[in-house]
């Protein structure tokens, strides 16, 4: 993820010659752009940057910014494109490189992993046959990123696809959702286990007796 | 004003100063690296730190923390010391042990302040993180692994320079400092960076491995490849110049240096004429210096003094102009010019042919116009000026010209000179933005001036500046940006034509018997008559010493003691760094001799003697280095009707900014630049 194009981690994948914001995209930074004031419009870049991110997922199926794309969030903002590469290098969550068609954010936080994030882990390697963090599958279905904590560590320990949290994970939980997502299938977002948000499994446990009655 | 006890010292500084600032007024020596008084704050170093009473009880970044009444600060307390230690061993964790390979060994600030603060050894076990070089272009070398990211470089490409193409990249232990897409630093100013930098990452890529600072002479001179007049040192070993850096001077270049004047260097060894030559049947042969002088002679013997021509150069000194000027003026002629290009320059007045605002004084503006120049190209250091002016008050600028991207944003008023009626008259748009300001500027470039109805425009321009308040008692707005150096010194002498003598373009297509070419290469030197007999006194073999009959070789800006006259007007002295090569003498010393031989012998024979003549012809060169601010007290316009404009479109007065001269034409360093800045880089200005 870090470094210039033409660093050798970065090497053994094309830019594209070209990009262009489709109307989508257009209509979208326009909303955001008029968040700000005017002449403040480079405010919006990092949303930009997730808005051509989204639009290379819808066009290649790969969420990634090329730089070409930087350069057109760059011309649209009316910033200089460097302006623009550092922030889309700077935040994680912009990829720089090809991704597959989807992206594996396992959390390993202390309390993602004292949940057994290790077994998350380990199972998305076994089945999609990654072997480092970074990687992307050889059908370039997946690519696998480590990522910092989540915030969602009431249900840990969790595992983001793309922009979707999938909480409460097991190694067969991790089994069927890479199956479902195999068969092109989005399974609910949230707690897997069936937990409603971050409440507790099989309902409360506390505070039962409460009434909200009317006092008399 | 607060009052601030830094080390028990009491000063007074501005509200809003910060706690380095303070310790400068007192004296006082901070650390730093990221901290450079003429960049925006970044406070990323850390090196800065200091004690302060009755504050958090934490080290605090000086740099970046403003003072306050009554503040007492400590620099140099238990606390600080191991503070800046602390920081001094994280700056070196990553920086690599090359100090022996390194070429800002000797003039590193990392080396100094390691022997200040750094540890005898290393706890750092671990390996250290390498990063790949950047190409930045034929100045700037990079090594990378050594940059300790304090910004400079990227703050000095963004404000200064207004060409941003550094930045830094990724983040934590990947942060990278660079271009991200691989590409040649845009702009005139690039190798700034490399006196900014703290270490050696970014150092001088034609002068890698050269020479240590401790063997150099270190020379005070004068830049004369463009007409800014900017203050260098020329560091030399032995008889070889190797490197120009900018000397401070805040009325002229502040601290900074454009590419052409700090490369241009190499040029100096190469392509020159170190003996005199001489033409035997059609060929030019070495000869010596009493030959070369006899054949003058010769040549000279019989021709009437109205058939006798002299052109001065762009890099001349003011006393070989005198001294030749004098010459001519012995042997009868009055057919003097130094105007290569054709510049139509009324010299009846000083300030009308000067910068007359000053570069310090355009920080003042708050509107300005230029007509027919390309500060960027033509001026870079002046160009950076202009831009400070603009951050700081965003005043606007039109452009009458075809180009604009000047690094800041620009009124483009086309290239089309009849727009110039509709701003004296005040019927177009942005005549009024310049009616509106309280200090208008007008520039009037040498593309405006160098065209048949030059006169008519630097008419309408007066005009112009008269009409838009520009020329006010305390505010003088009327100014004339030359691109040669030794323009204004030439005009100051009256090295134009005399009553009924002839201009360059009536001594060509013989209309004189002999032409004394003085450093004259910026003409068509085919037009010169060919029974026209050319005496060549210059130091390189460019276009003149071509079709010269007798070359005289003479002595470049940096092997001669030389006085020159910057377009502001300012008289500076450069002094000889190193001997002229082989047989090439100091210029004035070989029209000083010739002089004698023709039985005109002038009156001086010493460098001070032609410096006092020089104070004699115009008292301006008795002014050395200041330059007083000045009004315009008489409104008395140029010659020319300003109503005369033909219709033609402006065209730029210089092609490239790299090759402008015989040294920048000499000097592969230069050539490189045009290659790797061909086509135009584009800017965005921020």
């Amino acid at each position: 993820m870090a470094g210039s194009p033409d660093s050798p981690g970065n090497a053994g994948f094309e830019q594209p010659a070209s990009f262009a914001l489709d109307a989508e995209s257009e209509a979208e930074i326009a909303k955001l752009v008029a968040k700000y004031p005017p002449g403040r419009q480079a405010s919006a870049v990092i949303p930009s940057l997730y808005v051509v991110q989204r639009q290379m997922q819808r066009q290649t199926g790969s969420a990634w910014v090329p730089v070409k794309a930087m350069d057109a969030v760059a011309h649209r903002l009316g910033m200089a494109p460097i302006r623009v590469y550092e922030v889309a290098t700077f935040y994680f969550m912009f990829n720089t490189r090809p991704i597959g068609k989807y992206h594996l954010q396992v959390c390993t936080t202390t309390p993602c992993w004292l949940r057994g994030s290790d077994e998350v882990t380990r199972t998305c390697r076994e089945l999609t046959g990654i072997k480092g963090w970074g990687e992307t599958s050889e059908d370039g279905m997946f690519t696998m990123t480590e990522v910092e904590c989540l915030g969602a560590c009431v249900n840990a320990p969790i595992l983001q696809v793309d922009d979707d949290f999938y909480e409460d994970m097991d190694a067969e939980k991790v089994t069927a959702l890479i199956a479902a997502l195999r068969r092109g299938e989005r399974p609910k977002v949230g707690s897997m286990a069936g937990r409603q948000g971050s409440a507790p499994e099989g309902g409360p446990t506390t505070l039962t007796t409460l009434s909200f009655a009317p006092e008399a | 004003m607060a009052k601030v006890t830094i080390d028990g010292i009491e000063v007074e500084v501005p509200n809003g100063s910060t706690i380095i600032q303070a310790a400068e007024a007192a004296g006082i020596e901070i650390p730093r690296f990221c901290y450079h008084e003429r960049l925006s704050i970044a406070g990323n170093c850390r090196m800065c730190l200091v004690e302060v009473e009755k504050a958090p009880p934490k080290p605090i970044a000086s740099c970046g923390y403003p003072v306050a009444d009554g503040m007492v600060v400590h620099t140099d307390t238990p606390m600080v010391r191991n503070a800046r230690r602390g920081v001094m061993e994280f700056l070196l964790i990553n920086h690599p042990l090359d100090c022996p390979i390194c070429d800002q060994g000797g003039e590193c600030d990392l080396q100094d302040q390691a022997m200040g603060y750094g540890m005898d050894h290393s706890r750092y076990a671990e390996n250290k993180r390498a990063v790949k070089d950047k190409n930045l272009g034929p100045l700037v070398k990079t090594v990378m692994t050594r940059c300790i990211h304090c910004t400079r470089c990227i703050r000095f490409i963004t404000e200064v320079a207004g060409v941003p193409d550094l930045g830094a990249t990724a983040r934590g232990e990947h942060m990278e400092v660079g271009t991200y897409v691989e590409k040649a630093l845009g702009s005139e100013l690039s190798a700034n960076i490399i006196d900014l930098c703290p270490v050696g990452a970014l150092t001088s890529k034609p002068y890698a491995f050269v020479a240590r600072p401790w063997e150099l002479q270190k020379v005070d001179s004068i830049d004369v490849l463009d007409a800014v007049g900017a203050n260098i040192r020329v560091d030399a070993r032995g008889p070889e110049v190797l490197r120009i850096l900018p000397r401070i001077n805040e009325d002229v270049n502040e601290e900074w240096l454009g590419d052409k004047s700090r490369f241009s260097v190499d040029g100096l060894k190469r392509r020159r004429l170190d003996r005199p030559w001489v033409r035997v049947d059609g060929k030019l042969q070495p000869a010596t210096w009493s030959e070369a002088f006899a054949a003058v002679h010769e040549k000279l013997r019989g021709v009437p003094g109205e058939r006798i021509g002299a052109v001065a150069g762009n890099l001349c000194d003011a006393e070989s102009m005198l001294a030749l000027k004098e010459l001519m003026v012995a042997l009868g002629s009055s057919n003097l010019d130094c105007r290569q290009d054709g510049a139509k320059i009324d010299i009846a007045r000083r300030d009308f042919y000067c910068f007359n605002t000053g570069i310090a004084g355009i920080e003042e503006a708050d509107a300005l116009l230029i007509l027919g120049s390309n500060p960027r190209r033509e001026a870079p250091v002046l160009n950076a000026r202009i831009r400070k002016t603009w951050l700081n008050n965003g005043m606007p600028v039109g452009v009458v010209g075809t180009e604009t991207e000047l690094t800041y944003p620009v009124t483009a008023l086309g290239a089309e000179l009849s727009v110039l009626s509709g701003l004296i008259d005040g019927t177009h748009a942005f005549g009024k933005a310049l009616r509106d300001a309280k200090k208008p500027m007008v520039i009037v470039g040498q593309a405006a001036l160098a065209r048949p109805d030059g006169s008519a425009v630097l008419a309408a321009a007066w005009k112009l500046a008269g009409e838009i308040g520009a020329l006010a008692p305390d505010w003088h707005g009327f100014n004339v940006l030359h691109t040669a150096a030794a323009r204004v010194g030439a005009l100051d002498l009256g090295f134009v034509p005399g009553p009924r003598g002839r201009d360059l373009a009536g001594m060509l297509g013989g209309g004189v018997d002999v032409l004394w070419l003085l450093g004259a290469d910026e003409f068509d030197t085919s037009a010169i008559g060919p029974n026209t007999f050319v005496i060549y006194q210059g130091h390189h073999g460019d276009a003149g010493a071509h079709r010269a009959d007798v070359i005289l070789p003479g002595a470049a800006y940096t092997e001669k003691h030389g006085t020159y006259v910057n377009t502001e007007g300012r008289v500076q002295h450069g002094f000889m760094a190193v001997y002229p090569p082989g047989e090439a003498r100091e210029d004035w010393r070989i029209i000083r001799a010739l002089s004698e031989m023709l039985g005109k012998t002038l009156p001086y024979d010493t460098l001070e003697a032609v410096r006092a003549r020089l104070a004699q012809v115009n008292p301006a060169f008795a002014n050395v280095g200041f330059l007083p601010r000045f009004g315009a007290s008489d409104l008395t316009a140029p010659a020319g009707d300003p109503a005369a404009i033909g219709s033609e479109p402006l065209v730029p007065a210089i092609a490239s900014y790299y090759q402008t001269d015989p040294i920048s034409r000499a000097s592969p360093t230069m050539a490189a630049c045009v290659t790797a800045h061909a086509p135009a880089t584009a800017i965005a200005a921020e």
